[in-house]
C-alpha cells in the first residue's frame, strides 16, 4: 500500500524532528523519500509520531495464562463480542491474546516485548505471542536463576556462559536478556530469598552481584542490541533503594558494545522506596534519579502505578509469595525446573491508602527528575503497577502540572507529605512524549527500523488528533488524556490498522528473535555439558527443549556474528 | 407509577440472556424501542420482542416505573441486572442472576430464582416468595468483595453457599438453607430459617443468626455465653440464643454466629 501523511506535525526524536509540517511517504511497508499514485492522508492539525514501542510488559506466557485462570472476576468486568473484524474478547487487567493486540494498536503502540518468558515455557509464550495481532514482537528471555548460568558464571567460564546464552536465545526464540531477583528464584526453591547483592544462593554459592556482572559481561561479548534487562532484589520492599544505587554500580566495568545502555533497570518505581517500616514509608526516587543522571551505563522505566484494580505478575517468586501475605488475597506460585518461579496475586491501589499513593508519586517523580528523557521510558510494568492501556492518563500526568496536583488532593496525604512530587512544575512536551514511549524503547531495544520515521524505517505511524498549536496540555489534560487513548490513524507496516480509535483491519506482526553464532569448537563444549545435564534434571529432552519456526507469526531472526568468542 | 406489561411468548428451553429486562433500560423508550431490546440465547442474538409481549406505558424514569412479567420465565437469566430505581415484578419463576449488581429499587419474584440471584447486589431490595438456588447473594467466581448492600428475603429455602464473601446488607431465608452458608463472610446479617454444616466458615465478620436448628457446628467456633432476645444491627430476635464467634481458623476473625438454644 501506497501512502502519504500530509502536513501532520511530526515528533520523531532520533531525528530530531520537533513538531515540524512534513509529510511522511510509505510504500511497501517502508518510510519512503518520495512515493507516486499514493492514498493521502490528510493530517494537518494532527500530530504525527512513529508507532509506539512496548519494551516491558507481560503480555504472554506461563503465569500471564496463570493470572487470568484465577481471575475470572477480572474477565467479567470487560467482555466484547465478536464483529466482522475482530473476535469475541474479554479481561480487564489481564486481557486476552486478542485483545492485547487490539488494545496496543488503538493506543497507537506496534511493537511489544513480553517482559519475562522462562525458556522452558517459551513454546508457550509463542503460541500465545501468535495470538496476538497487531503487533511486533519479541520476549525478554529469562536467565538470572538458571542453573547453566550460575555454573559457568561461577566457575568463571565466561565464554561458556556467552555461548549458553546464545544457544538459549536461539533455541527459546527470545530477543534478549532479562534478569528477574538474580539469585531470588533458586534460593526460593528452598523457601528463601536473597536479600542483598552479597547474599550467597544455596548450592551455588554465587551471589547476585556476580550473576549480574557475569551477564552484562556475557551481553557485551555477544554484542546483543538490547542490553540486560534487570528485575533488582528487593523488589517492593520499604527501604530498597539501597540495594538499587548498589545495583547500578556493578555494572560499571563493563563497556557497551553497542550506542546505548549496559543495564535497563526495569520497573524502577518498584525499587525507590526509602523509610523503614510500612508506617515510615517514604520515596526516595529523588536519589534513584540522581544516580540515574550521573550514570551514562544506565536507564530506567518507570513501572508506574495507576490506582484501581489489578493483577500483579512477576518471575519473583518469593516476592508475590510476601505480597499476597501483606494483602491476604489469593495466591498462585509456579515452578519453572532449573530455571525461575514466578508468582501471581491480585492487587488494589487504593487512593485512601499511604502506601499506593507514596508509590503513584514516586513512578512521576522519577520521570520528572530525570533530566534526559532517553533514560526513562514509560511502562506500567503491565498489569503489575496497571494495565498498559492506562498510559495516556500517565502521559497527560506528565504532561500537566495541573492535573498531578489534582489527583494530589483525592489521594492520601502520604504523597504530599513522603515525596517530592509536589515541589515539581517541570511539564513534558509532546517530543518527550515521543521519546518515553517509542524512539528511547527502540534505542534501548537496538531496533533500528523502528521508533523512527527516516527513509528506510518500519512504516510503523501513529497519528492522533491534537493540534500542539492549539492545544495547551498543562490546561487541556483531558484532552490529551482522551486523544492518547484513540489514534485518528494507527499504520502498521504500510497498512491502516486503526482509524478513528476503531480497529479497520487486523494484521499479524513479526516475531523477532537472537540468532547469535558462537565459535563451533565452544559450541561443542557447551552441547556436551548440557546433554549431560539434561539428562540428569530437566523433566524434558534436549531434542524437545528448542522451540521451532513453526511456533513463531512471521519469524525474523537478527543474526549476529559472535564467533570471536571461544 | 406506570407499568410495562412483559408476557411471555413461547421461550427457548436453554438460557435466554435478557439484561436488557431493568427499569433504567427501559425508562424513556418507546414499546417499540423495548421490543428491540437485543436478547442472547445459545450463541444467537434475538430481540425482546422474539419473546415477550410488551404492552402497557413507559415512564420517563426509572423511579416511576414498574415492569410485570406476566408468567414463568424458567428460561431467563439476568433479569434487573444493575438496576437503580424502580420495580420489577415477576408473576412466576425466573432463572439464575436475578437482581445480580443491583444497586436500588425492588423485585419481587412471585415463584423460585435460579443460582447466583442478588448476586454482588450494592442497594435495593430482592424478595422472593418461592425458593432461591445456590448461591444467593454471592459474590462473582473469583471475586473476594461479595455483595455490599440491599436486602434479600427469601419466604422459602435456599441452596449453598447463601451470602457467600457477604461484605454488607442482609439477607433473610425464612427455611432451610444447604452447607456453606455465609462462607468467607466479612461484614453484614445472614438470617436463616434452619442451617446444614459448615454455616460460617472462614468467615471474619458480620452476623449469622441461625433461628431452628443447625446440623453442625465447626469446630473453630467458641462459645460466648448465651443470650436472650437479642437485638442485632436493629433486627430483634426473640427466644434464647447461644452465641458463638469464629472462624478462629482464620487470623483476627470477629465473625458471630447466634444459634437458637433447643
Amino acid at each position: 500500500m501506497k501512502l502519504i501523511l500530509k502536513n501532520g506535525f511530526v515528533y520523531d526524536p532520533l531525528n530530531g524532528i520537533n513538531g515540524e509540517k512534513m509529510d511522511i511517504c510509505i510504500e511497501d511497508g517502508k518510510i519512503v523519500e518520495d512515493v507516486k499514485d499514493a492514498k493521502v492522508i490528510d493530517c494537518s492539525g494532527k500530530v504525527v509520531m512513529p508507532g509506539g514501542v512496548e519494551i516491558h510488559s507481560h503480555i504472554a506466557g506461563g503465569k500471564v495464562n496463570v493470572g487470568r485462570l484465577m481471575r475470572p472476576e477480572d474477565h467479567i468486568k470487560n467482555v466484547m463480542p465478536k464483529t466482522r473484524l475482530t473476535r469475541a474478547v474479554n479481561g480487564y487487567s489481564t486481557p486476552s491474546t486478542f485483545l492485547t493486540g487490539y488494545l496496543y494498536a488503538k493506543l497507537g503502540y506496534t511493537t511489544a516485548f513480553t517482559a519475562a518468558m522462562p525458556p522452558l515455557m517459551a513454546r508457550h509464550t509463542h503460541e500465545e505471542l501468535h495470538d496476538i495481532p497487531m503487533l511486533d514482537k519479541g520476549a525478554l528471555t529469562l536467565m538470572g536463576n538458571n542453573w547453566f548460568v550460575m555454573r559457568y558464571l561461577k566457575r568463571g567460564d565466561v565464554e561458556l556462559a556467552a555461548a549458553f546464552v546464545a544457544w538459549l536465545l536461539k533455541a527459546a526464540k527470545g530477543y534478549a536478556i532479562k534478569v528477574v531477583n538474580p539469585g531470588g528464584g533458586e534460593a526460593w526453591g528452598w523457601g528463601r530469598d536473597v536479600r542483598s547483592l552479597d547474599d550467597p544462593v544455596p548450592h551455588f554459592d554465587i551471589t547476585p552481584r556476580e550473576i549480574i556482572s557475569g551477564l552484562a559481561k556475557v551481553n557485551e561479548m555477544l554484542s546483543l542490541p538490547h542490553s540486560i534487562h534487570l528485575h533488582a532484589n528487593n523488589l517492593g520492599r520499604v527501604g530498597n533503594y539501597v540495594t538499587t544505587l548498589e545495583t547500578m554500580e556493578v555494572p560499571n566495568g563493563t563497556k557497551p558494545a553497542r550506542e546505548r545502555q549496559v543495564v535497563q533497570l526495569t520497573h524502577a518505581q518498584f525499587h525507590s522506596y526509602g523509610g523503614d517500616s510500612w508506617r515510615t514509608f517514604a520515596s526516595e526516587a529523588e536519589s534513584i534519579a540522581k544516580a540515574v543522571n550521573n550514570n551514562e551505563n544506565v536507564i530506567i522505566d518507570i513501572g508506574q502505578v495507576v490506582f484501581g484494580d489489578t493483577t500483579t505478575m512477576t518471575a519473583d517468586g518469593p516476592m508475590e509469595y510476601y505480597l499476597s501475605s501483606l494483602t491476604g488475597l489469593k495466591w498462585a506460585n509456579k515452578n519453572i525446573e532449573l530455571e525461575t518461579s514466578p508468582g501471581v496475586t491480585p492487587f488494589v491501589y487504593s487512593k485512601r491508602s499511604p502506601v499506593s499513593a507514596v508509590q503513584w508519586a514516586v513512578g512521576l517523580e522519577l520521570a520528572l527528575h530525570i533530566k534526559d528523557p532517553f533514560k526513562v521510558l514509560l511502562t506500567t510494568d503491565h498489569p503489575n503497577g496497571a494495565p498498559f492501556f492506562k498510559y495516556p492518563t500517565i502521559i497527560a500526568w506528565l504532561m500537566s502540572a495541573r492535573y498531578r496536583e489534582e489527583t494530589m488532593k483525592e489521594v492520601h496525604g502520604a504523597a504530599q507529605k513522603n515525596t517530592t512530587l509536589a515541589t515539581i512544575d517541570r511539564e513534558y512536551d509532546f517530543y518527550e512524549i515521543a521519546v518515553i514511549t517509542r524512539a528511547g524503547q527502540a534505542k534501548s531495544l537496538g531496533l533500528a527500523e523502528k521508533g523512527h520515521l527516516g527513509v528506510g524505517a518500519d512504516a510503523d505511524v501513529a497519528v492522533y488528533d491534537l493540534n500542539p498549536e492549539e492545544v495547551d496540555p498543562s490546561r487541556d489534560y483531558k484532552l490529551i488524556e482522551e486523544k492518547f487513548a484513540r489514534t485518528s490513524y494507527t499504520i502498521k507496516g504500510g497498512e491502516i490498522v486503526v482509524k478513528d480509535g476503531e480497529i479497520v483491519k487486523v494484521v499479524d506482526g513479526r516475531t523477532l528473535y537472537i540468532d547469535a553464532k558462537v565459535d563451533e569448537g565452544l559450541e561443542r563444549e557447551l552441547m556436551r555439558d548440557i546433554d549431560y545435564y539434561f539428562k540428569r534434571f530437566y523433566s524434558v529432552n534436549l531434542a524437545n527443549y528448542p522451540v521451532q519456526e513453526v511456533y513463531l507469526t512471521n519469524p525474523t531472526p537478527v543474526q549476529i556474528d559472535a564467533s570471536n568468542v571461544r | 407509577m406506570q407499568e410495562v406489561v412483559l408476557t411471555p411468548k413461547e421461550q427457548p428451553s436453554y438460557g435466554l440472556i435478557a439484561e436488557c429486562i431493568s427499569c433504567d433500560v427501559f425508562a424513556g423508550k418507546s414499546i417499540e424501542e423495548i421490543e428491540a431490546l437485543p436478547v442472547y440465547y445459545g450463541n444467537k442474538q434475538g430481540k425482546l420482542g422474539d419473546f415477550f409481549d410488551v404492552s402497557g406505558e413507559v415512564a420517563s424514569s426509572a423511579e416511576e416505573m414498574r415492569i410485570v412479567i406476566a408468567g414463568d420465565v424458567t428460561k431467563t437469566r439476568w433479569i434487573g441486572r444493575e438496576m437503580s430505581a424502580g420495580e420489577i415484578v415477576v408473576k412466576g419463576s425466573a432463572e439464575m442472576y436475578v437482581g445480580a449488581w443491583m444497586r436500588g429499587g425492588r423485585i419481587v419474584v412471585e415463584g423460585d430464582v435460579g443460582a447466583f440471584s442478588g448476586m454482588l447486589m450494592r442497594g435495593g431490595e430482592l424478595r422472593v416468595e418461592g425458593n432461591a438456588g445456590d448461591y444467593l447473594g454471592c459474590s462473582y467466581r473469583g471475586e473476594w468483595r461479595g455483595m455490599s448492600g440491599g436486602t434479600i428475603i427469601v419466604e422459602g429455602n435456599a441452596g449453598m453457599e447463601v451470602g457467600q464473601n457477604l461484605n454488607g446488607g442482609r439477607i433473610f431465608v425464612k427455611g432451610s438453607v444447604e452447607s456453606f452458608a455465609g462462607v468467607r463472610m466479612k461484614k453484614g446479617l445472614l438470617v436463616v430459617g434452619s442451617a446444614t454444616d459448615r454455616v460460617g466458615a472462614q468467615m471474619t465478620g458480620g452476623t449469622i443468626v441461625v433461628l431452628g436448628s443447625i446440623l453442625r457446628l465447626l469446630p473453630s467456633f467458641d462459645f460466648a455465653g448465651e443470650v436472650e432476645n437479642p437485638e442485632i444491627d436493629g433486627e430483634s430476635f426473640e427466644g434464647v440464643f447461644k452465641k458463638y464467634t469464629g472462624d478462629h481458623a482464620e487470623r483476627n476473625a470477629k465473625g458471630v454466629l447466634y444459634v437458637r438454644k433447643e
